[in-house]
């Protein structure tokens, strides 16, 4: 029971409170470049969740099996991107063969994921946290989740920014980066919503 | 103690890359997909510009259309003929012969055209249309609020002096971006090599089309009369080039009562052909006159 009430903390931390972009600032890159339209904006935060989910598992067993018995944590960062880089390289090759629907829905936003921080920063969390492998696993889904939230509600909000009166000189990413300030704002609202 | 510390390392990341490297290496193989090799061949003779003009989401999508038989090898319009010809032949087909085509944007109404109100909305050419008709009186006229030129990814076509769309033949590739982006559908695909082009689309009759724009093709029909090559023809009331016909004289912008043909003749000019044509007609009836008379009095001699 406890067990379930600690996963719920870490998916509401993760997808509310602790929100990869609004609070971590993390995987901001994807998420002003790809934020132009809610369709694409739909698919880059599905295949990120994808391998967020994918990658803390992967990368807690590389971890505890191979980082922690030789006593080489301070080798995360490059052993983590390994993985990474690998992991996605790997699910672009099997979505080819399997899901050709999906590979060209995703198109170029696959490949891109692998310079996504917030894929680094989860992996790289969980060792901070010393979560086990399942509060990883969740931890990496929620916080794909959030992620998938935030651009979709900012891409939303961005498509609807052609009809806003704003000053010309606010055009393009100095109104996008305006709003996302606002937004972050606004999820600073859910640190108070401490279940843990 | 330290060198072991680099030697694990060295070791560990070594394996770590080795082993995902050698599952990348059998996946690789496991999840090959079998590629035509033809597609990348046509590929490197597309335009690359990933412009769309062709209607297939990139240069690759248009590779494969072509590939599967289902666009022309002239699907790509900005690749040119040299390219065609090269994708033909990989194709094994025969190379497509034909001029080079530009885009031609068939309006000179700008500020010559009627305006029905003041549009302060979104400056877009497709939203402008969706409010109350249009701002302009003519429902056929260049809107001129750039939706082509947002299309256009050559900088060829731009908002003329005038307020209507113009294209720079030098830059267009005749993709076809603007033409799907002009929500009047005025803009067209002509020879590079022709100058006369009728620059109205009004299909209204005579003081429909007069009232919206001082520039506007009435459909009088005296250009048709005109032509000596039977090149233009009035189709449901505008002046239409047939431009396999025309051979680029011009006598048809110098009868045109609306200046909507380009080259304009200047007033100068279409005097300066009155004129001509009045002495001709005189010099003609003068000759009728005179075989009449001769006839006459061979008639009264017999």
């Amino acid at each position: 029971m406890d067990q379930i009430y600690e996963l719920l903390a870490i998916s509401l931390s993760a997808i509310l409170a602790n929100n990869f972009i609004f609070s971590q600032f993390l995987g901001i890159c994807p998420f002003l470049g790809v934020s132009k339209k809610v369709d694409t904006a739909v698919g880059m935060g599905i295949a990120v969740t994808f391998v967020m989910a994918l990658a803390s598992a992967i990368t807690w067993a590389v971890q505890r099996f191979v980082l922690d018995p030789f006593g080489l944590g301070y080798m995360q960062t490059v052993a983590f991107i390994l993985v990474i880089a690998s992991l996605v390289q790997f699910i672009e090759m099997f979505l080819q063969k399997a899901m050709p629907a999906l590979y060209t829905a995703l198109g170029v936003y696959l490949p891109l994921i692998t310079t996504n921080c917030a894929v680094l920063g989860v992996a790289q969390l969980n060792v901070q946290n010393s979560y086990g492998f399942i509060e990883s696993v969740t931890y990496g889904i929620t916080g794909g989740l959030g992620f998938l939230l935030a651009i979709v509600l900012f891409a939303s909000i961005r498509e609807r920014l052609v009809f806003a009166d704003y000053p010309k000189s606010f055009e393009g990413f100095p109104i996008a980066l305006v709003t996302a300030g606002l937004m972050a704002l606004a999820f600073m609202g859910f640190s108070g919503l401490k279940v843990w | 103690m330290d060198i072991m510390n680099i030697v694990y390392a060295v070791v560990v990341l070594g394996v770590l890359g080795a082993v995902f490297g050698a599952i990348l290496a059998v996946a690789s193989k496991i999840f090959e997909v079998q590629k035509d090799p033809r597609e990348e061949a046509i590929l490197s003779h597309l335009a690359g510009a990933n412009c769309g003009g062709c209607g297939y989401p990139g240069c690759g999508g248009c590779a494969a259309a072509i590939l599967a038989g289902n666009a022309p090898v002239t699907a790509c319009a900005p690749a040119g003929p040299e390219n065609a010809a090269a994708i033909a032949e990989i194709m094994g087909m025969a190379a497509p012969t034909g001029e080079r085509q530009v885009a031609f944007v068939r309006c000179n109404g700008g500020t010559n055209a009627k305006k029905r109100f003041e549009y302060i909305g979104v400056q877009d050419c497709i939203s402008a249309t969706k409010v109350a008709g249009s701002p302009l009186e003519c429902n056929f006229g260049c809107l001129g609020f750039g939706s082509c030129v947002a299309a256009c990814q050559f900088g060829a076509i731009s908002i003329g002096e005038n307020g209507c769309a113009v294209v720079d033949p030098e830059k267009c590739t005749n993709c076809g971006a603007c033409m799907k982006a002009c929500p009047r559908g005025i803009i067209t695909s002509v020879p590079v090599s022709k100058k006369v082009h009728v620059l109205c689309m009004n299909q209204d009759k005579g003081k429909a089309a007069m009232t919206v724009c001082s520039n506007s093709c009435i459909g009088c029909g005296l250009c048709q009369k005109e032509c000596k090559k039977d090149a233009i023809h009035v189709v449901n009331g505008v002046a239409v080039i047939d431009y396999d016909k025309c051979v680029g004289c011009k006598l048809c912008t110098k009868v045109c009562p609306r200046d909507a043909i380009t080259p304009v003749a200047t007033a100068e000019e279409k005097e300066k052909y009155k004129a001509i044509k009045k002495a001709q007609a005189e010099k003609a009836k003068a000759a009728a006159e005179a075989k009449a008379k001769a006839e006459a009095e061979a008639a009264a001699k017999a």
